[in-house]
């Protein structure tokens, strides 16, 4: 029961880590190439390191933090410039070849001796070095706190019997919500929409309820950084909401489904996937800017295995979906952690030691991509008949 | 028609289910048969309360074994060490500090020219901090000519190009038969020169044996690739776009499994160290030499049956067109399980003497060619084997020259990739593709 509970509780931690969010943002703009335009993008780590570069650079320098975001932002733009304009007009594996190689391209210069005042070569720049503005801004407090002070522990003492009907009423609104999600109903009209809203929030309660997790109120990795880039994963979400409802996500769509087809009436097509590349591009770098925060910027961690997590929760939560890419991001990282402890848990160290676990949950994340594009292309949001696309 | 419909979703359930089987059975194997641990030198592993010193001590012969080291820490307690065999010697630091570290001359063996022999390093908990130490024989010089310097790259860039020509064939011809781009062909690099390991170095066979063993069996991941998953995934008519992801799933899967397996050291197929030798301004091993004949040899056959044989010509016809390959009477999936075949063959001998000549592999070595893999790809052409041969040779001179040119050492990799995509705006379909390739 404890062990169960440790493993849950690290799983809550992971899912609410401020990396799962600058991955979920970082996907959501993934999301724009991918899922609705069909841009094969395989530079999205790229995007995240050039926005982390930018904004780390400049507060490392002494400019100020809006400064250092728009620099991230700003190097960003150039490069999805600079990768679209020879390829958006070609077939869609050179656009996967080239933003590769170019994501790569900007790793190793990243790590080169010779730019080592600036992005501290292979050691990264420290947290330390650019993190203090950001934190300054904090209206939290120091010292520590748990989301929610009522838990299950203030329950009859935590009683196993508490944790159970808990754990199966959280599995049932979660299973409740996806469902009405891929109905398609589920913003129809006010009523529905409030009770999934209601729905939401009650889940989240319960979650936090029953898997209390205790943070620092600013600190490196505190309730901070999580509270902020939690509302700009919201925020993204609702901007691709309203940008995918707009004529111009219509027309996203027309691009992936038959490119031919929207040229013939008259729009142009070149600029408007060089639109998406810039805007999704737009969201990796604000997803690498938030990646940095709580820890360091290495340029080995944001590297081509980065851009392959991305796809993988990308195509778990369902590409071409507004929650796909929030949901995926969570279950993706959660999933991982769960499997990393539970073999930790369970697998006797003779079999399997601590670092091998690390690496069986990567493998069975690769086993995992693998079957979700065999079985299951639309992941778990998304609809089967919207997911044709081919490059 | 239905029921033919569900047969085929049994088979690629089966398929796919074997195929998972066997990925995640392969780290159990492979630990079973990996035996007893390599006798590896003490080494010291830094923790939170304590750093290390390393090194190695060697001239540009080799390592020198039995060396004295004096280091002498803030207060001056001095500490002597001494290399080991390969060289190596390493210092435990109980105290943040500053350290000197000092070669005892007199434990050197005669004609050597001591270039640094004294060096400071402060030391940080956790971390290992490297002292370097410069040994060189008594007639070296450092100043070799420009022109020197420049055979020897291009002889250095040459072995790398035909090493991923090699692999990059393969790559090619699967992109031309299925239009797949296949992102775990790196892995299958890997996976020669680890079970190059495991054969050669930990069970003792001997080096052609075992290198032929090595290409057999990667090979044989090719057919049973094939044969459990991609074929299936063919007929069940998934998308190229799914299908790549899918290559991704079992190049990630894969590295952790080589992860897994040998974890993040580098393994060496053979232990001895190579014997050099000089051919004019040109120092190569001897195993370079022949790795370079084998790929000449190798990539010949392929070359010859391509334009000569039955098979060949039937290869070239799918790749130019399937379809129509297919109504003329070939057997296209007979075509693209041999491609399989012998891509991964060739992938495996790639990776084997990858190892061989640059002394050992890692889990991730296959990725970090990865790309020039593709890089040569494109280059000469999606989809056309000879253009993925002129392409790997152009990549390899350009990753070996670059840096005699005035290309700082660390671009060295970011140049063969920007040569890419500077040529992808002029000349799109790649050296010898032909312009209608372009969709």
């Amino acid at each position: 029961m404890d062990t169960i509970q440790f493993i849950l509780n690290g799983m809550m931690r992971e899912a609410l880590s401020p990396q799962t969010a600058a991955v979920a943002i970082a996907v959501i703009g993934l999301n724009i190439h991918f899922g609705f335009t069909g841009l094969l993008n395989m530079g999205q780590s790229g995007f995240m390191l050039l926005g982390a570069y930018g904004f780390a650079i400049s507060i490392w320098h002494g400019l100020p933090m809006i400064v250092g975001v728009l620099f991230g932002f700003g190097a960003a733009f150039i490069f999805a410039l600079v990768l679209g304009a020879p390829t958006l007009k070609l077939r869609g594996d050179y656009l996967a070849i080239v933003t590769i190689s170019a994501a790569e391209i900007i790793r190793y210069v990243g790590r080169s001796a010779l730019l080592v005042d600036f992005t501290g070569s292979a050691q990264g720049i420290p947290g330390s070095q650019y993190r203090t503005p950001f934190a300054n801004l904090s209206f939290f407090g120091s010292g520590q706190f748990t989301l929610i002070p009522f838990n299950y522990t203030d329950v009859a003492d935590g009683a196993a019997w508490v944790r159970i009907i808990g754990w199966l009423v959280a599995i049932a609104v979660i299973v409740l919500i996806v469902l009405r999600f891929r109905s398609g109903g589920a913003f129809r009209g006010i009523a529905q929409a409030a009770g999934m809203v209601g729905l939401l929030v009650f889940g989240l309660l319960l979650l936090f309820f029953l898997f209390p997790v205790p943070q620092q109120s600013t600190g490196v990795n505190g309730w901070w950084v999580r509270f902020v880039a939690w509302i700009l994963v919201a925020v993204s979400t609702l901007v691709v909401y309203l940008l995918v409802r707009s004529p111009w996500g219509r027309l996203l769509r027309g691009i992936r489904e038959d490119e031919d087809a929207v040229r013939s009436l008259g729009k142009n097509v070149f600029s408007i996937k060089m639109q998406a590349l810039i805007i999704g591009g737009l969201f990796g770098a604000l997803g690498g800017i938030v990646y940095v925060l709580p820890a360091s910027v290495q340029p080995d961690s944001m590297g081509r295995s980065l851009t392959f997590f991305c796809y993988t929760a990308l195509l778990l939560g369902g590409a071409a979906t507004i929650f796909g890419p929030v949901l995926g991001s969570v279950l993706f990282f959660a999933a991982r952690i769960g499997i990393k402890y539970t073999a930790a848990a369970y697998v006797p160290d003779s079999i399997m030691n601590n670092q091998q676990t690390e690496q069986f949950s990567y493998i069975v994340v690769g086993v995992a991509l693998m079957l979700i594009v065999i079985f299951r292309p639309q992941g778990i949001l998304g609809n089967k008949r919207e997911l044709r696309f081919n490059v | 028609m239905k029921s033919r419909h569900v047969v085929r979703e049994r088979s690629v359930a089966r398929g796919v289910a074997g195929l998972i089987l066997a990925l995640l059975l392969a780290p159990v194997l492979a630990m079973i048969s990996s035996g007893a641990a390599n006798a590896v030198d003490t080494l010291c592993l830094p923790s939170p309360d304590k750093g290390c010193i390393a090194g190695t001590i060697r001239t540009e012969d080799g390592p020198l074994a039995d060396v004295k080291l004096t280091i002498t820490d803030e207060a001056g307690t001095a500490t002597e060490v001494t290399t080991s065999d390969t060289g190596k010697w390493n210092f435990q630091a109980d105290t943040e500090g500053t350290y000197v570290v000092k070669v005892d001359e007199s434990s050197l063996p005669k004609d050597l020219d001591v270039a640094t022999g004294t060096v400071t390093v402060v030391t940080k908990f956790g971390v290992t901090k490297p002292g370097l130490l410069t040994i060189r024989t008594a007639n070296y010089s450092d100043s070799t000519s420009k022109a020197d310097e420049l055979v020897q790259s291009t002889v250095n860039g040459l072995r790398l190009g035909l090493l991923l020509a090699l692999a990059s064939v393969g790559l090619s011809l699967i992109y031309g038969t299925t239009g797949l781009s296949n992102f775990a062909h790196a892995e299958q690099v890997t996976l020669g020169g680890i079970l190059g390991y495991f054969l050669i170095n930990q069970h003792g066979l001997g080096l052609w044996f075992g290198g032929l063993v090595v290409v057999l069996l990667c090979a044989f991941t090719g057919w049973f690739q094939d044969r459990v998953l991609w074929q299936p995934l063919r007929r069940r008519g998934l998308g190229l776009t799914q299908m790549m992801i899918v290559t991704i799933g079992l190049s990630l899967a894969l590295q952790y499994v080589y992860q897994y397996t040998v974890g993040a050291r580098t393994v060496r197929v053979v232990q001895d160290n190579p014997s050099v030798r000089s051919i004019g301004p040109v120092t190569i091993t001897n195993q370079s030499i022949v790795a370079m004949v084998i790929s000449v040899i190798v990539l010949a056959a392929v070359g010859y049956a391509l334009l000569r044989t039955r098979i060949g010509r039937a290869t070239r016809a799918v790749s130019d067109n399937p379809a129509l390959a297919s109504a003329s009477g070939i057997d296209t999936d007979r075509v693209i399980r041999l491609v399989w075949i012998v891509a991964m063959g060739l992938a495996g001998l790639s990776g084997l003497l990858y190892a061989l000549v640059t002394n050992g592999i890692k889990w991730d070595s296959g990725l970090q060619i990865l790309l020039l893999l593709f890089a040569a790809v494109t280059l000469g052409g999606l989809g056309t084997a000879f253009g993925a041969l002129v392409g790997a040779i152009v990549i390899g001179l350009v990753v070996e020259l670059s840096p005699v040119l005035g290309m700082p050492g660390d671009f060295k990799y970011a140049t063969a990739l920007l040569i890419l995509i500077l040529l992808l705006l002029v000349r799109p379909q790649g050296l010898l593709g032909k312009p209608q390739r372009i969709g």
